[in-house]
């Protein structure tokens, strides 16, 4: 008995040795472009050029200095382009809150004409990629109207090229958070609501004061499943956006990259616009890690 | 409803007409309420989803341009004929992004079960480890395609561990610069940076699982891989049609690291669907092409996602 005991006990710890190798090994993989970054924006170009052989590579060593990131703000507006992503961001993920939570609150708990429908087209529109509509997209924003200030006279005029509205407008309204917010007002129990209205609240109130502060959780999940995408826009700036001074972070820095080799400049850009992401992701780790795990659970 | 049927049948005609009144006024406010909270998120869908998608079937039959001064006009199937006949590049892009899902998608999927298994056990310091491996999801794809890029080079970081761990008999190449490597190579960084989402999607199926059917298992001395495959895999069904399906769209959705990496080359061996519509569509301008190249890869990911519904449907 005794014996059988000490073996499987010795199993399992072989079993844990087992596991914590191969999890080390593992997170190596997934650490080791990262570690590198950080370490080359710190290095003068020839320095990680010969540094790559060896496990210098991935260690602070030799030349450390700044001046990648100082050469970055010198050749590039950056500071503009961090702006310019965090107006965004904010914007997108703030607004898309509102107007999305709104919506989730009007699907899930108020009974009106249209909203089946409604709900149907929502879950429907959940399989479009942006990808597939970024070209007639494109074609159809330049045809928008728009109102622009002029020599002190607001005028008239088409297109929604190069201006940051086009770049927030079509991203605020979002199916898959309308969908997480649906399910998750679904779940407050409609009592509430039906005291409310005996005390005489309406519809908006009973959202503001009783169904919003009750749906914290849902409200995070939306944020950081919206905020990713908002920051790391790509395809339709791209597009949209020709002006320096309107790009993103993520634009500008392949304009950057394009007409730069100073592969220690580069690093020092990607770090610069990696960071914050990382330091928000690292604060918010379980709040992200619940998010998603939202994301999937409905199958 | 059921207050008209309950109320006293003594109360006065009036009284009973004044309350339902008062319904009915309760019942068109709530409609009001209800599409007006609703509007502003539906007319956005309306315009910046909807259209759009109407716009990319319209358009497909036009040879409209982006910057033009003439009217879109009429032209048929024209551009379908193009893109299958006369378009050697679209079929190259169409085989590509093929290619890319197929290994994609069975690969990802995989590594990723295999990652939330690994982190799914009960040790000490197995949180750590999964923030770790969701790390690369949360740095940017464009991020993450120039830094490969730079360690993909003749010279890089690849070239000289696979040097170092072959004693030196690795001469090294050129890996994005080389047709026959260049996909291959998109495909290792693509796992590298999605692997962790999908980790974490198949770990929150795997915590559905009620222990007790493990204990059950185990007092049936079934061995952990008999554990895996007559516990853990049936009680993942519905996430693994959840997995599959997000992974073939963005997979088939390729555009951002051949853009920042390879421009479609080496000859065209990187090329994909979406990058060339957006080299139609957007680059030179044709934006009726464009909008037939997005129109058909739009058909394939519905015909796709709709088969892999169907075929993990019927398995229960």
């Amino acid at each position: 008995m005794s014996t059988d005991l000490r073996g499987e006990k010795q199993l399992r710890r072989r079993r844990r040795i087992w596991t914590y190798t191969a999890m080390t090994a593992l997170a190596a993989f997934f650490l080791f472009p990262l570690v590198f970054m950080f370490v080359s924006s710190l290095k003068p170009d020839g320095q990680i050029l010969s540094d790559v052989s060896s496990l210098r590579a991935f260690l602070p060593v030799g030349d450390i200095s700044l001046d990648n990131y100082a050469g970055v703000f010198d050749r590039v507006p950056v500071a503009r382009f961090l702006f310019n992503s965090v107006l965004v961001t904010v914007l997108v993920v703030g607004l898309g809150l509102v107007v999305n939570s709104m919506a989730g609150f009007a699907l899930s708990r108020l009974r009106w004409r249209g909203r089946g429908l409604v709900l149907a087209l929502v879950i429907a529109t959940l399989i479009v990629p942006f990808e597939t509509i970024a070209v007639p997209m494109v074609y159809w924003v330049s045809q928008l109207p728009t109102l622009v200030w002029e020599d002190g006279l607001l005028k008239y005029d088409f297109g929604w090229l190069n201006s940051y509205h086009v770049q927030i407008v079509p991203f605020i309204a979002n199916a898959f958070s309308i969908f997480l917010f649906t399910q998750y007002f679904s779940t407050i129990p409609k009592s509430l609501d039906e005291a409310a209205r005996i005390d005489g609240a309406g519809w908006f109130t009973i959202y503001r004061r009783i169904i919003v502060p009750l749906a914290g959780p849902a409200f995070a999940t939306v944020a950081i499943l919206t905020f990713l995408p908002a920051w790391n826009q790509y395809l339709w700036p791209l597009m949209v956006v020709q002006q320096e001074e309107l790009r993103p972070v993520m634009v500008g820095m392949q304009y950057f990259f394009q007409l730069n080799t100073a592969w220690g400049e580069v690093m020092a850009y990607t770090s610069l616009i990696t960071l914050p992401v990382l330091v928000v992701f690292l604060s918010f780790q379980r709040a992200f890690v619940s998010s998603v795990a939202a994301s999937g659970v409905k199958g | 409803m059921t207050l008209t049927h309950t109320a006293p049948t003594e109360r006065p005609a009036a009284g009973r007409q004044q309350s339902r009144r008062r319904r009915a006024a309760a019942g068109r406010r709530e409609q009001r309420a209800g599409l007006t909270m609703a509007a502003p998120a539906l007319i956005l869908l309306l315009l910046f989803l909807v259209v759009p998608v109407l716009l990319a079937f319209g358009l497909s039959f036009t040879n409209a341009r982006l910057i033009s001064p003439n009217p879109p006009r009429f032209v048929g199937l024209d551009n379908f004929v193009r893109a299958f006949t006369a378009d050697p590049t679209f079929l190259r892009s169409t085989l590509n992004t093929f290619v890319f899902a197929a290994v994609i998608v069975p690969v990802q999927a995989g590594l990723g079960l295999a990652l939330a298994v690994l982190v799914n056990q009960k040790i000490r310091g197995v949180t750590a480890f999964r923030v770790i491996f969701f790390v690369p999801v949360v740095t940017s794809i464009v991020v993450v395609s120039i830094l490969w890029k730079f360690m993909y080079q003749d010279d890089g970081l690849i070239n000289s561990f696979i040097n170092t761990v072959t004693f030196g008999a690795w001469q090294g190449t050129a890996w994005l610069n080389n047709p026959s490597t260049a996909l291959g190579a998109i495909i290792v960084l693509s796992i590298w940076q999605a692997v962790g989402f999908h980790m974490l999607i198949w770990l929150s199926g795997l915590q559905t699982i009620p222990e007790e059917l493990y204990e059950a298992a185990r007092m049936d001395g079934a061995s952990p891989w008999q554990q895996f495959t007559n516990v853990t895999w049936p009680g993942l069904r519905s996430t693994m049609v959840f997995v599959l399906v997000t992974i073939t769209i963005a997979a088939l959705g390729l555009f951002v690291q051949v853009d920042v990496m390879t421009q479609g080359g080496p000859v065209n061996s990187t090329t994909t669907l979406v990058y060339h519509a957006v080299r139609k569509g957007y680059r030179e301008q044709e934006t009726g092409y464009g909008a037939t190249i997005s129109l058909i890869f739009f058909v394939i990911v519905l015909v796709i996602a709709l088969i892999q519904r169907r075929l993990t449907r019927d398995e229960d």
